[in-house]
């Protein structure tokens, strides 16, 4: 069996070994597991300021959009231009350049088996927030559970491609990940991790709309946390994005390995 | 260039070229390198041409920024030739094709691929499994290496937990468990002990023996060249001045030989100024250059002229050699 032109057992060696390699830093995967609290920070200050309700929600379905949105980015959450610029920049870009893999397939693995690490971390966190609100607990559909993962995953695979272009600029720039904070500052408002997307304007929602940055957090969330949620065009826009953005890594990785010139190598 | 069958490596008018920011010390050089950058090609490489045949064990030899590390990452693929070719068994390296990439390792002295928190066992499973080696190619092929390599529960521990020699043999046993046929090092013993360096060193001598592979090999031990390499190519500001085997290279950077003698009863200096230039006296023992046409002669004269109770002609040693010809710039 083939996935992405691998064999299932490349695949599954590159994520069991990631993972023995994750699992040794288990304590600081908890502590970036906790340091992704800003979903509940927000839903605190919405709360207390009582706005939910401008929002189109009541104190209940805020908690449980940003719960959600805490969840979603827990499994969503990409680091691939940080790795990437150290080993650019390093010289452990070289061997992997020299293996029948494509590098990039390596940090995918990283961040899967990183995920996978975290996930006991995320629903202690989750468990946590409903014992401090019993009002809010919930249990999700089988099929909400269901399209709620695949749209997670698919704003896993368009924000890892948005990073990776970023971080394909290391073959120009050296420090791409100063350009990534470029695209930081329009995830944190566009994305719904601070505030849910429908309390936009609904001028700055269309532009919003237009950009992958809702489908990476607001529209996964919405589907778990069983707000209404427009599911074919979500899907149609996350499908269409991951369209535009793999040739787009393609090419510039292309291009940018021509200009490698192994440093520190 | 003509090509012979048996040329397995084709390098033709090959160049590289880096692009450098010039930048002015101090702050008002710092302030205009800031908006007005501006850059400059080094050449690294230029206009380079050789072959390699199948199963030769080359050194790349010259002084730190000669050139001789951006030839062998040309070689491999690892970055691309501003001009010229490249040739590796009908691969272009630059192009990086799975065939060409399952032919070739790069062993880089001062560079690990292996995960550092877990044992080497874990990233040689994952090469295997990358390189498409069968559980039972990649346990045979380790075993083999391992043995070879005098390696056993360090492929269990955690790379961070191994000396450097075990990490470097490690790296080693990583690089070569898809049978390489060309083998691409760059300095594969920086760092390590005498003993480490010459369990490396007989290592890839056993390796080329036993699979015929062709080793492509950088060091700034000559020792490993001695050991390892009968052809030496020589680098210089990134031209190519020598390639051929190391005696002749030795005998051109040297006309002379070393002439040794222990004496029965102690002489001053001029007294051997005639048969030579005296490299050193001390006591009873003389040390003279001598021209290798007049050494039959100079030593025929030697043994009639004193009474020598022991006497021992050599070259001078080739780190010497090499060293004084690098700091000269120049062959003669």
């Amino acid at each position: 069996m083939r996935i992405f032109g691998l064999s299932f057992k490349v695949i599954k060696t590159l994520l069991t070994t990631q993972y023995a390699y994750m699992l040794e830093y288990r304590i600081e995967i908890a502590l970036w597991a906790l340091s992704g609290v800003l979903p509940f920070i927000m839903f605190s200050l919405w709360s207390q300021n009582d706005v939910g309700n401008t929002f189109g929600l009541n104190d209940i379905g805020l908690a449980r959009y940003f719960l959600s949105a805490f969840l979603v980015r827990q499994f969503s959450v990409v680091w691939v231009v940080f790795s990437f610029e150290e080993d650019s920049l390093s010289g452990r870009l070289s061997p992997y350049l020299l293996q029948p893999l494509h590098p990039l397939l390596r940090y995918v693995a990283a961040h899967l088996a990183e995920q996978a690490t975290r996930l006991p971390f995320a629903l202690a966190i989750a468990i946590t927030f409903f014992v401090l609100n019993p009002s809010s607990f919930w249990l999700p559909s089988l099929p909400q559970l269901f399209l709620a993962y695949l749209s997670t995953h698919l704003a896993f695979s368009i924000a890892f491609l948005l990073q990776s272009l970023v971080a394909a600029l290391c073959f120009w720039t050296e420090k791409s990940s100063a350009l990534e904070r470029l695209i930081f500052v329009p995830y944190l408002f566009l994305s719904g991790l601070l505030v849910p997307l429908s309390a936009f304007p609904s001028n700055v929602l269309k532009v919003a709309m237009l950009t992958p940055f809702p489908y990476l957090i607001n529209f996964p969330a919405r589907i778990l946390s069983g707000m209404p949620v427009d599911i074919f065009n979500g899907f149609l826009a996350q499908f269409l994005w991951i369209l535009i953005l793999l040739p787009s890594v393609s090419i510039l990785w292309k291009l940018g390995v021509k200009r490698y010139t192994a440093m520190g190598a | 260039m003509h090509n012979n069958p048996s040329d397995l490596i084709i390098v033709d008018q090959l160049s590289k070229y880096y692009r450098v920011a010039n930048k002015q010390p101090g702050f008002k050089g710092t302030l205009k390198h800031f908006f007005d950058r501006r850059s400059y090609d080094v050449p690294a490489v230029t206009n380079i041409s050789f072959k390699i045949s199948q199963g030769e064990v080359v050194g790349f030899l010259g002084a730190n920024g000669a050139g001789k590390t951006t030839l062998l990452k040309m070689m491999c693929g690892l970055i691309h030739p501003s001009t010229g070719l490249v040739d590796v068994g009908g691969f272009s390296p630059q192009r990086r094709q799975t065939a060409f990439l399952k032919e070739i390792t790069l062993v880089m002295g001062q560079k690990q691929q292996l995960i550092w928190d877990l044992p080497p066992m874990d990233s040689l499973y994952v090469n295997a499994a990358v390189y498409g080696l069968s559980d039972h190619e990649a346990k045979a092929r380790i075993n083999e290496l391992a043995d070879m390599l005098e390696l056993g529960e360090e492929l269990t521990r955690p790379v961070r937990k191994l000396s450097l020699g075990q990490r470097m043999k490690s790296e080693i046993l990583a690089a070569l468990l898809h049978k390489p046929s060309v083998l691409f090092l760059d300095e594969p013993t920086l760092g390590l002990d005498v003993n480490a360096q010459a369990r490396v060193r007989s290592f890839l001598s056993e390796y080329n023996k036993r699979t015929g592979a062709t080793i492509l090999l950088t060091s700034h031990y000559m020792a490993d060249i001695t050991a390892l390499c009968p052809r030496v190519i020589c680098i210089h500001k990134g031209s190519l001045f020598y390639d051929g085997d190391l005696d002749s290279l030795a005998n051109s950077l040297s006309p002379s030989r070393e002439v040794k003698v222990e004496l029965k009863n102690s002489c001053s200096s001029d007294q051997f100024e005639k048969y030579g230039e005296v490299q050193d006296l001390n006591d009873r023992f003389v040390c003279l250059l001598v021209s290798r046409d007049k050494l039959t002669d100079v030593v025929s004269n030697l043994l009639t002229d004193f009474d020598i109770i022991d006497l021992e002609i050599g070259d001078p040693p080739i780190e010497q050699l090499i060293g004084e010809l690098f700091i000269k710039g120049d062959i003669n």
